[in-house]
């Protein structure tokens, strides 16, 4: 008898570690990047005569330096994990979802819908409800620019940017024309039920469940991409169209079904934001996290487990930015700054590579980020 | 007689592999040096060296005995070296003159080309050289033969001394092959030197001086046509004795498994490709479709399996018809598919490759229970199928596209026959592939036959197809133009089919 027989596999966890840190000398880019995004930054701190020391002291405990500041940082990754995740599982199918700010305008809306215009439910019905509604606007909203692709070959990028301003005005015309709350002076819709509420994890802080389910969300991705025939396809379909396609899979279907279930993700980032903190929706609602998804997914590198790590780095730099600027007397567009750097060295990872001589790239990368750019 | 170049001691290591170790090569003026090895012998990293493409680690090369240091490829060319490589670097929608100036075009004030200039020095060349070509001519517009007459002379447009040919025969016609042995030897004539990189046996009796071959990075000897024989040759390219002759019994011919009827495709810019193509294969026989490339056999096969639609025509496998059917419906219904492009169509490199063994049977049990994949059935499944087809890989996990081109094609042979399949649809089975996978994958085929699978072969390589099949069928321009029986089938008779003589015309030669 062959050997393999007796032998036991290392599981599929194990395999699925050797996948990611093969395909791309693991997340020490992203991290190099993070590093070397911070490093510049602080050139431009001491160039323009503020002192670093306290800038970034000032970062930290802005972020992380109390229990209110550690609670508002959370709050901030609850809804980038979310759109991450959206952003992140369009890319293993090849798709570029810049949708995920009106994917997340839908799901705020429906949620904030069902939370105020349905009565007389108990907590446990009518939250869940809620939820469900604010998924499946976002799931409607990416689905839309998924179907127009696979049927007519439209490009997902371009659809799901025009999906965005629709979205938005579509909320801006309910908000102001059907929702409005007559008893308030602002546009807004009126307050949604306690029952719809995603409760406070700490009394008296503003984090809410909705942190819980993007980390059960995480989880939630990461099987259905890779335990299941549906994640099989979606991966494979992104990795290789026409290899997928000879092996029987429908590219079409696939690409409605991940464009859905992004969609519905980042439709949850927006239900969490009105179920857990404003608890109404108004018409002049700016989130942006739609679009530092997108950041969040690239350092990420699509991988689910890696998306949340993506959001702490982004929850702290926005979070931390106000005492830094309070601290150092810099603007917070030097956290702009940062981001952009770190995005950009993890896109051009060549030049982190370059940096600190790093193995040049292997021909096989787990994501390719750019598919979808002109096909 | 002197040497044009000499290469001494030529060492390069790419992480886990030494590609070249201690190479000495040898090129005396006017001969030309055929350069033998499976792939993954270290021949293309050798030239790719000589021609500035890699810097070796170690080693010194010599030209008409003064050392040189070549960096970039155009230190090559300014020291007189010309490649023409496997993939043509021509500009489809340039002319001849256009494509051969290109990067040493000739001005008038810096900014007006010389295009008349230019056009006659190409056909100086092409008159002393005997390669016949149409200055004016849009690459898109003439054969593949003509366009790498076109590679050639602007090699000798840039003056070179020293020809590198990278297998250059796997895009011609046998009759064509023989028109650029033809130009070959007018060019050492003319006191040229050719370096010819091949792994057909059989082209290095037609043209070699000398032989060299190569093997895990070293070489394995020099000799020359008179002291060798094919048998010899080809024992020093694999190490070990090869069955150059395929042996197969008579085939035991049962029901018609695939029915095709005057079936019309067409291509990506919408023109007829295939032109009524009717053909039938059996169980237990493998009928080969013959053809130079780019003759309608690539659209024939995606439009057999599913992956390209039918502008006419029908198609039945097993009496189903599935004309119209999509590529799931087609492999359930027992189709196996070895596609000609392996990366395209074969596997997803990013994948390990026990998923890749599944690409096609993921979701059904045992490797999944309802939407749940299970990863123990599919590792198990890995293991078993790469023992058995001997996929040279340190585990199942590893990702497909780390593994070498013969056991990537492996992984597509060990998935296909591993599923109960009554029709194979085989492309290109072997394209690329060294001496030991070649031989691997024809017995396999053998085997598959034996057990009573019809087989669709297409393959550009004759020797190929007239090895394996027991019909023929020969291709042209979308059309089986004439199918025979292995026993009525020439080298001679294929090759004028397949450039478009009828068979009345290849009798009567």
């Amino acid at each position: 008898m062959p050997a393999e027989s007796q032998e036991k596999g290392p599981g599929r966890a194990r395999r699925f570690i050797i996948a990611w840190t093969t395909g791309v000398s693991g997340f020490l880019v992203p991290v190099l990047a993070v590093f070397t995004a911070l490093l510049i930054g602080a050139v431009v701190i001491w160039a323009s005569g503020h002192d670093v020391v306290a800038a970034y002291r000032g970062l930290f405990e802005g972020s992380w330096g109390s229990p209110r500041a550690i609670a508002e940082t959370l709050v901030l990754v609850t809804p980038y994990t979310l759109a991450g995740l959206a952003v992140a599982l369009g890319f293993r199918c090849g798709l570029f979802n810049i949708g995920a700010e009106g994917q997340f305008y839908m799901g705020a809306l429906l949620s904030v819908i069902v939370g105020f215009a349905i009565h007389g439910l108990p907590v446990y019905i009518h939250l869940p409800l809620a939820m469900v509604a604010g998924a499946f606007g976002g799931a409607l909203w990416g689905a839309i620019p998924g179907f127009l692709k696979a049927k007519v070959g439209a490009h997902e990028v371009i659809n799901t940017i025009m999906m965005n301003y629709i979205g938005v005005k579509i909320v801006e015309y309910l908000v102001k024309k059907q929702l409005l709350d007559p008893t308030s002076t602002l546009d807004r819709t009126p307050y949604i039920l306690p029952t719809a509420e995603l409760p406070p994890l700490i009394p008296g802080f503003r984090l809410h469940a909705g942190f819980i389910v993007a980390i059960i969300a995480v989880f939630v991705v990461f099987w259905l991409l890779w335990k299941t025939t549906t994640g099989f396809e979606i991966r494979a379909v992104g990795a290789n169209p026409t290899a997928a396609k000879a092996a029987g899979m429908s590219i079409t279907k696939n690409f409605v079904l991940a464009m859905t279930f992004s969609g519905l993700l980042a439709g949850l980032a927006g239900a969490g934001e009105v179920l857990g903190l404003n608890h109404n929706l108004p018409a002049a609602f700016v989130s942006g996290y739609g679009f530092d998804s997108i950041a969040i997914a690239l350092i990420a590198k699509s991988h689910p487990f890696a998306v949340m790590p993506a959001a702490f780095l982004w929850g702290t730099l926005r979070n931390g930015a106000g005492l830094m600027q309070l601290r150092a007397g810099i603007s917070v567009d030097l956290i702009n700054i940062i981001q952009a750097l770190v995005i950009m060295f993890v896109a051009a990872d060549e030049i982190i590579r370059w940096l600190y001589r790093l193995k040049p790239k292997e021909e096989i990368t787990e994501v390719v980020f750019t598919r979808g750019w002109g096909h | 007689m002197a040497l044009a170049l000499s290469m001494r001691g030529i060492s390069k290591a790419f992480p886990g592999v030494q590609a070249n170790d201690q190479i000495d090569f040898d090129l005396e003026r006017g001969e030309i040096h055929v350069l033998l090895g499976e792939n993954g012998a270290g021949k293309t990293t050798l030239m790719n060296i000589l021609y500035g493409l890699y810097r070796a680690d170690a080693g010194q090369i010599y030209l008409n005995g003064r050392e040189v240091h070549i960096a970039t490829p155009s230190d090559a060319i300014a020291q007189g070296i010309g490649m023409v490589h496997q993939h043509f670097m021509l500009v489809p929608v340039f002319t001849v003159t256009e494509n051969t100036m290109l990067g040493v075009e000739s001005t008038r004030y810096g900014l007006f080309l010389r295009q008349e200039e230019a056009a006659q020095r190409i056909r100086d060349i092409s008159e002393e050289y005997g390669l016949e070509v149409e200055p004016e001519a849009y690459i898109k517009d003439i054969p593949v033969g003509v366009q790498q007459r076109v590679e050639i002379i602007k090699a000798l447009y840039r003056q070179a001394d020293i020809l590198i040919l990278d297998e250059p025969t796997s895009v011609l016609t046998p009759q064509e092959a023989e028109e650029l042995f033809q130009v070959m030897r007018s060019l050492v004539d003319e006191g040229k030197s050719i370096i010819f990189i091949t792994h057909k046996l059989k082209e290095v009796f037609a043209v070699a001086d000398r032989i060299t071959v190569l093997r895990d990075g070293h070489v394995v000897g020099t000799t020359t046509p008179d002291k060798a024989t094919e048998a010899m040759l080809a024992e020093m390219m694999v190490g070990r004795e090869v069955i150059l002759t395929v042996e197969k019994e008579a085939p035991e011919v049962g029901e018609i498994v695939l029915e095709v009827e005057d079936l019309w495709v067409l291509d990506d810019r919408g023109l007829p490709v295939v032109n009524g193509v009717s053909l039938q294969a059996k169980a237990g026989e493998i009928l080969g479709i013959a053809g130079v490339q780019g003759n309608g056999q690539t659209e024939l096969v995606e439009a057999l399996t599913g992956l390209r639609s039918t502008a006419r025509g029908r198609v039945r496998i097993l009496g189903t018809d599935t004309t119209h059917a999509s590529p799931r419906k087609i492999l359930e219904k027992g189709v196996g598919h070895i596609p000609e492009d392996r990366h395209k169509h074969g596997m997803v490199l990013s994948y390990p490759i026990a998923d890749n063994l599944v690409l096609s049977t993921y979701y059904q049990a045992p490797f999944a229970h309802g939407m749940v994949i299970n990863g123990e059935a599919i590792d198990d499944n890995g293991r078993k199928l790469i023992a058995e087809f001997d996929i040279r890989t340190p585990s199942e996990y590893a990702l497909a596209g780390t593994l070498s081109g013969g056991n990537q094609q492996k992984l597509i042979v060990a998935r296909e026959f591993s599923r109960p399949i009554r029709l194979l649809i085989s492309a290109q089975p072997t394209r690329g592939l060294d001496v030991g996978s070649i031989e691997f994958i024809h017995q396999k085929l053998i085997e598959r036959r034996d057990a009573g699978t019809a087989i669709l072969l297409v393959s550009v390589e004759l020797d190929e197809v007239m090895a394996l099949s027991d019909r023929i069928a020969v291709i042209y321009e979308g059309e089986i133009v004439e199918t025979l029986p292995i026993a009525e089938a020439t080298r001679e008779g294929l090759g004028l089919l397949m450039a478009g003589a009828r068979k009345e015309g290849a009798i009567a030669r």
